[in-house]
């Protein structure tokens, strides 16, 4: 517990009247005029902004005030445009029923968005490859524009103005915490000052503020965190012909891994990690050359081994031999045509996880508290999963009229997220170091783990529950 | 630790202040010592008295752990001026104290602190109220159910549980007869500009408020206090007639068993050696059958009893059907008068005064000032 009272004095003024005695009664009591707010919610992404949206939606918080700090300008797609955008997320089923739970899912499904059912991943140097899919059809995932999931959500924000009060364009210069002992003349409440100098407070201050958070930083929470060797290449691809088009496919290639998520039924978005210099040279590239190198990372055998084919080939045969059932077919990806103009862009990757999600009146969500490697498709994800248990916790607390900002309800969504979460990262992080190499003993062992997890149907549907979740 | 506690306890003032079992207004000395085990004593006291509590009253440890808190209770209060003894007056405040006790003013609230327990008691206290009164209504406001709602917290310390009641709607009055109890509360509320308004503090006792509130409130509630009312019997006939018709009441209080019996005083005045033998604060805790047949011989019909259980080592409470530690107990006021006392109950008292004092207010105001 100890190691949660260090508390990080930013902002000048308040510190020095509080310690004062009864007099610096005063000095709160003209600050009283402030706003006092249940929850304040810094960072409207896409996080942060679900996060809004789901207490204004719950119905224990009907009687409290929210409200949305957002730097940015707001984001309302009048028409939806033609083209693509080139940041587009996977998201879970679990993130979709979050998503319905206030009503923002249907205006996804108004405007465009592609389901996908299978989900195949192969490995560049050897014929290894796992196949996820339902039998019963239902959808793994879907792929949406950012775009149009912020669209969403901003409209259903504009529904309930009421209750969450969305500042844009304003973003928090300073956060000052009340003391770690509530001391009788000092105010309970997180204390923020806005950009324009203006000043609010909080009962519960709640950092969605992206991976180089300002309200962890200001609360001194120390996060664990490196920059991978790789960039991500995005992109809008056009594909060769028209398919069905609802797989989502990964080829781990030694440099890092390259994927084709469904758009439509003759789109693709790509995201390709690699190497900073090559992520480079790929964005910098003519566009034939870009399309040939994407078609020849997912078709390409240069990387193949006689020793590790024949090695996987045996176990592929033993697994047959085994189990002569079912093993899933290998299916070939879609060869891509053309790739949409100016809608490639790259951005480095890292990995990162804070200590400690929650502080008196202080909660993390999002990357604020976990950043991913696009690998598994989680990172938004993630940061769904942290907004359902959040709410859940706090919307007890609220039906129990406890104060919002207390530990004792905070921490249960510590427990519960730390623990999906760092398994979560922990995975992502040693698939990327395991496909990230060419030596042969390591590329043997992953050859044989991808194919026995794909014989065993169990492992698959486990793993499929948790990423789906 | 042990040495310096029984230093700062043993002055006479405060023995004689510990024997006189006087009028005792501190609803909050269970958590106390509750807390004073989890923090600081937890291992150095449970222990050597577990073995012992195990051969002699064969029960559970974590019974022992709870019943280390009441003897506790009492070695604590000398340290917390908030404990001394209650006089209407005020004037009996010492200034000293009131130092002490500004400095102290904020454990209220620290939920880590010495009060943790009751903190967490909310956690079980709110929903047994707020679910009780739902009952009684229709249909309630989404986000402010208890809204509409007048509850009265006797007792109420540094307001723990008339927050929390007044968040989820209710309008509330806490009152409590430690002037800093309610200083404290007053300031802890004054910053939440919601609660500042639906919550009001009073330093007073619960007789002194009983004319001018009678038939008031559509629940009062009274935890933790009830094991520190000298005259049981009044205070109830109090509540009775503060409550609306078919008003509801809720008490949390301790239970009087040979356990707290053998570890109150057993452990407290051999082992512990700090209370003085024929210290019997004990003796006023309450059974829940002699809570419940007062209850009942005072025109309130009881509908729940419910044992409540601390686990020192989550500081967790859990609901549970054994009520020989804590209980939580829920009545409602029904339509029979006051004046029409069962004849068992008037038997087994003073039958001339109780009447008396049950019929008019005046009496009871009498009564107590003796």
């Amino acid at each position: 517990m100890a190691a949660r009272l260090p508390v990080s004095w930013l902002g000048a003024a308040p510190a020095a009247p509080r310690r004062g005695p009864l007099l610096s009664c005063r000095r709160w009591s003209g600050a009283s005029a402030d706003t006092v707010y249940d929850v304040v919610v810094s960072g409207g992404g896409l996080v942060g902004a679900a996060m809004a949206c789901a207490l204004g939606y719950d119905i224990h918080f009907c009687d409290k005030k929210i409200l949305l700090l957002e730097a940015g300008p707001k984001k309302v797609l009048e028409k939806l445009p033609e083209t693509y955008s080139n940041r587009v997320s996977s998201i879970s089923p679990g993130s979709a029923t979050l998503l319905s739970s206030f009503g923002a899912w249907d205006h996804i499904c108004n405007m465009r968005y592609r389901a996908f059912r299978r989900m195949q991943v192969w490995d560049a140097c050897s014929e290894a490859l796992i196949m996820f899919d339902k039998d019963n059809l239902d959808d793994m995932g879907y792929i949406v524009e950012n775009d149009v999931i912020m669209h969403a959500l901003t409209k259903q924000l504009e529904a309930v103005s009421d209750r969450v009060t969305v500042l844009y364009r304003s973003k928090a210069v300073s956060y000052t915490w009340p003391y770690p002992f509530p001391m009788a003349d000092s105010s309970p409440w997180v204390h923020i000052t806005l950009g324009d100098g203006s000043t609010l407070q909080t009962k519960l201050l709640i950092g969605a503020d992206g991976h180089n958070s300002g309200v962890r930083q200001a609360a001194g929470i120390q996060n664990v965190s490196w920059n991978y060797d790789q960039s991500a290449v995005v992109a809008t691809l056009h594909l060769s012909e028209a398919t069905e088009n609802n797989v989502a496919w990964q080829r781990f290639l030694p440099s890092g891994p390259i994927a084709l998520l469904p758009l439509s039924d003759t789109l693709s978005s790509l995201v390709w990690s690699t190497s900073h210099e090559h992520a480079a040279e790929l964005v910098s590239m003519d566009e034939e050359k870009f399309v040939d190198a994407i078609n020849s990372a997912f078709w390409s055998d240069a990387n193949h081994t006689d020793f590790i084919d024949s090695a996987g080939t045996m176990l592929h045969y033993a697994v047959a031999f085994l189990k002569p059932t079912k093993v899933s077919a290998r299916q070939l990806p879609p060869s891509v045509a053309r790739v949409d103009a100016k809608s490639r862009v790259l951005f480095p990757l890292g990995l990162g996880h804070a200590a400690e999600y929650v502080r008196p009146r202080m909660a993390l969500i999002g990357d604020a508290a976990h950043r991913v490697h696009p690998l598994a498709g989680q990172g938004v994800n993630m940061g769904f999963g942290d907004i359902c248990s959040l709410v859940h916790h706090l919307s007890t607390a609220a039906f129990n009229g406890k104060d919002l900002g207390s530990m004792s309800h905070l921490t249960g969504y510590e427990t519960d997220r730390q623990r999906h979460n760092t398994a979560l990262l922990a995975a992502t992080d040693l698939l990327k170091r395991l496909y990230s190499t060419r030596a042969t003993p390591l590329v043997l062992l992953r050859t044989w783990g991808l194919q026995a997890t794909n014989a065993v149907s169990p492992l698959k549907e486990q793993i499929m529950a948790f990423a789906s979740k | 630790m042990w040495g310096g506690r029984k230093l700062i306890s043993s002055g006479s003032r405060f023995l004689a202040v510990l024997g006189s079992g006087s009028r005792d207004a501190r609803p909050d000395c269970p958590r106390l010592t509750k807390s004073a085990v989890c923090s600081e004593n937890q291992l150095s006291w449970t222990l050597p008295i577990k073995p012992w509590v195990f051969s002699e009253y064969k029960i559970m440890w974590f019974k022992s752990c709870r019943m280390t808190f009441a003897c506790l209770n009492r070695m604590k209060s000398y340290r917390y001026p908030w404990t001394r003894p209650y006089s209407t007056s005020g004037t009996t405040v010492d200034s000293s104290e009131v130092k002490t006790f500004l400095a102290l003013a904020h454990r209220w609230w620290d939920e880590q602190g010495v009060y943790a327990p009751l903190h967490s008691m909310n956690d079980l206290r709110v929903p047994f109220i707020r679910d009780n009164l739902l009952k009684t209504v229709a249909n309630h406001q989404p986000g402010k159910p208890l809204s509409g709602m007048k509850i009265l917290d006797v007792g109420c310390g540094g307001g723990l549980l008339t927050e929390p009641l007044g968040r989820l709607g209710a309008s509330v009055i806490g009152i409590d007869p430690v002037d800093e109890n309610i200083k404290t509360a007053q300031r802890h509320k004054s910053f939440d500009p919601v609660l500042d308004k639906r919550i009001e503090y009073r330093a007073c006792s619960l007789e002194e408020i009983v004319e001018e509130t009678a038939e008031t409130f559509d629940a009062v509630v009274a935890s933790e206090v009830v094991e520190h009312v000298i005259d049981l019997e009044t205070f109830v006939q109090c509540c009775f007639q503060v409550l609306k018709p078919s008003g509801s009441l809720f008490i949390t209080t301790i239970n009087k068993t040979q356990l707290s019996y053998a570890l109150g005083i057993v452990f407290a005045e051999q082992i512990a050696g700090i209370v003085p033998k024929g210290t019997h604060t004990w003796e006023k805790f309450v059974s829940p059958e002699k809570l419940e047949s007062i209850l009942e011989s005072n025109g309130l019909s009881v509908q729940t009893v419910a044992g409540m259980l601390y686990n020192p080592f989550s500081g967790y409470w859990h609901w549970s059907e054994n009520t020989s530690l804590n209980y939580a107990a829920y009545a409602v006021k029904s339509g029979v008068q006051e004046h029409q006392v069962p004849a068992e109950f008037v038997l087994k008292e003073e039958a001339e005064e109780l009447q008396a004092t049950a019929s008019t207010n005046p009496a009871v105001h009498e009564e107590l000032k003796k």
